[in-house]
């Protein structure tokens, strides 16, 4: 009897620390992706020109580009409005986009045709943002509450942690995410795991540069679809820190009037 | 003639101002140009003497654009042009022209302009700023440019409100002798007169409110002047009379955002003399997104459509049911479907409705249209006028 009782603490103390320390290194892991948000809090306003290529197996591509301006708020998520400059086909079409911490996010699509602007669903949010291998929650804003964390290993400066997904409707069972503790805890690279634990893409973010003292900005993102050998490139430039927005320049006139 | 000037014009506009405003950097010139080359077929004959098969046509749609003070001020202008068999269907129409002006909280427009209201699928019942382009657009999503000044101001808590001065009225055209989708008679441009006294020139006014709170989005207008839609009355020989009514209508628009399910609801109560009604049209959309994990979205509509004005709503949509379906591909070439079809529940008239488009080119668009007639009843007023008008159209967008 006494023996089982020992067998059974025993037991129950391996438990117990094991939890202990999955605890820990969940703490450890949500501290530096805490880290992470922080060193990038403050840029208040940016808009920024981009370039997508999209590539398919064989090697075509397709180019198109757009204009994204971004108001930075602190009690919630990022306001964002999106416009395509080209293909010619789609030009002026527009998104206004705000986003939450919690719960999905508002947001608008203008189509310039006919003028009409519509409230859309942004529960979508493992499809193809435009046909490429960004999906829209990847384009989405970093907020700490979107996922639990995990500390997985820590080579010289660059540290690897696991992300789940909270929303259930994510395309994705869990991402691992490479951050460079020397660098403001910059993300160096991502690799997304589908909800058969499979890889299915690793976005690689390329040529940072350092705005105003404190704001890293990747060039590049490159996209990789490792099960469809399909990749995306998202090219940056004219990033503009000292735009200066206000609420006024995110409001459904404001995404027609982009549109022009 | 004309043509040809315009498009000199343009050039100019083009040349002469992108040289110049190198120099003063921040303003920002575009030209663009669309070119369209569209082939409708009606497989049926024609119900009226005249009326063909086979109707090609061309348009071109050049637009041009300034914008400066950081996209706070721009001025825009688009031009459609169109060639069709049908001598009325050969017009041009200016859909923009205006300057606009934002800054902090309002934003000012005068000149021509496109306004769209509302959030239904299968009517347009608020939408009441733009004459309908009816000559080029079966569905009314195509308009007129619509001379006015509007006054847009803004304030968080609030909403936006928008106010509109309207100083000209846009008769809308329909079909002639050798056109589909006319009336026994054509409908001539100066036979649709107007109650006001003032005809075309009385001053509209109008002023819509749109606010969102969460999940909800709605919108509240009110609109004085001449009606939009003419009001027709038939002789005991069967001869229409069509006049533009003077009317007062208020505008109610909702739409409720719950995650993958819009549900959305239109209304209007229109009085004029001769007419006094509400209309509405409520119904839903569904989407199921990247169902096969390659980005196709699968979306369910049903709409519902009242008219207390019966079997006289020109619509025809008096107590009908639209159902349909919407297919994005969310692939490179934006290939995208919605397929529906609108019935009668007291006629059982039956409108069935393809629109499809893909781009198989840079800059080049594909577009396959269908309406076809099912089920045309004969209590019908205006659908029977159509019933031989089923038609399939393909058309090629190029873009410059």
């Amino acid at each position: 009897m006494k023996k089982i009782i020992f067998t059974f603490s025993f037991f129950t103390l391996i438990g117990l620390s094991i939890l202990q320390a999955q605890e820990d290194l969940a703490k450890k892991g949500l501290d530096i992706a805490t880290k992470a948000v922080e060193a990038d809090k403050g840029f208040g306003s940016v808009s920024v020109s981009l370039k997508m290529v999209l590539k398919n197996k064989n090697g075509q591509t397709s180019e198109r580009t757009l204009e994204n301006k971004i108001f930075e708020l602190d009690d919630d998520g990022d306001k964002s409005l999106i416009v395509f400059t080209s293909p010619n086909d789609i030009k002026g079409t527009a998104t206004l986009t705000f986003t939450h911490k919690v719960g999905s996010d508002d947001q608008w699509l203008f189509l310039p045709a006919i003028q009409r602007t519509k409230r859309i669903s942004s529960s979508n949010k493992s499809g193809p943002f435009v046909g490429s291998e960004f999906a829209y929650e990847d384009l989405s804003s970093a907020e700490i509450e979107k996922y639990t964390y995990k500390f997985l290993d820590q080579k010289g400066n660059l540290i690897f942690l696991e992300q789940i997904p909270v929303d259930p409707k994510s395309g994705y069972m869990r991402q691992v995410v490479t951050y460079n503790a020397e660098q403001s805890y910059r993300v160096e690279k991502i690799d997304f795991y589908d909800r058969k634990n499979s890889l299915l893409k690793t976005l690689t973010y390329i040529g940072y540069v350092l705005y105003k003292d404190k704001f890293w900005r990747a060039n590049k993102l490159k996209m990789v679809n490792h099960q469809t050998n399909k990749e995306t490139m998202l090219e940056f430039s004219k990033y503009d820190f000292d735009v200066a927005f206000a609420e006024n320049d995110f409001t459904e006139n404001a995404l027609k009037r982009a549109s022009n | 003639m004309r043509l040809t000037l315009l498009f000199f014009l343009f050039l100019v506009l083009r040349f002469g101002h992108s040289q110049d405003l190198k120099k003063v950097s921040p303003v920002k010139a575009h030209f663009e140009l669309e070119l369209d080359g569209e082939y409708r077929y009606f497989y049926n004959q024609g119900q009226f003497f005249g009326q063909k098969t086979h109707y090609p046509s061309i348009a071109i749609t050049p637009s041009y654009s300034l914008n400066w003070d950081k996209g706070y001020q721009n001025f825009t202008t688009t031009v459609f042009f169109i060639a069709d068999q049908d001598a009325k269907r050969n017009y041009w129409d200016i859909r923009e022209f205006y300057y606009q002006k934002a800054k902090n909280n309002w934003e000012f427009n005068i000149g021509l302009k496109k306004v769209f209201w509302g959030v239904a699928e299968s009517n347009h019942l608020v939408d009441i700023i733009n004459q309908s382009d009816a000559l080029k657009s079966f569905d009314g999503e195509q308009k007129l440019g619509q001379p006015m000044v509007q006054f847009s101001w803004y304030a968080s808590k609030m909403g936006t409100f928008d106010f509109f001065y309207l100083p000209y009225h846009r008769i809308r055209r329909f079909a002639g002798t050798r056109g589909r989708f006319r009336f026994a008679t054509p409908i001539e441009d100066e036979s649709i007169t107007y109650e006001s006294k003032q005809n075309e020139w009385h001053p509209d006014f109008s002023v819509r409110w749109k606010n969102y709170f969460g999940p909800v989005d709605m919108g509240l207008s009110y609109f004085k002047g001449n009606g939009r839609e003419p009001y027709f009355e038939f002789d005991p020989l069967g001869n229409i009379n069509a006049f533009y009514p003077y009317i007062d209508q208020i505008g109610l628009d909702l739409q409720i955002t719950a995650n993958a399910l819009l549900l959305k609801f239109e209304s209007i109560y229109r009085d004029a003399i001769d007419q006094r009604f509400i209309a509405a049209v409520a119904g839903f959309e569904y989407t199921f997104s990247n169902i096969d994990g390659n980005g196709l979205d699968i979306g369910i509509i049903g709409e519902y459509l009242y008219d207390e004005r019966d079997a006289f709503a020109l619509s025809g949509l008096q107590n009908d049911l639209f159902y349909g379906s919407r297919l994005a591909f969310n692939d490179i070439n934006d290939t995208a479907i919605l397929l529906g079809g609108i019935v009668d529940l007291d006629t059982q008239t039956n409108l069935l409705t393809l629109e499809a488009s893909r781009r198989v080119a840079d800059n080049l668009k594909m577009t396959l249209e269908a309406r076809l007639f099912d089920r045309i009843s004969s209590q019908e007023l205006f659908l029977l006028f159509f019933k031989q008008d089923s038609f399939l159209a393909v058309s090629f967008s190029k873009y410059f």
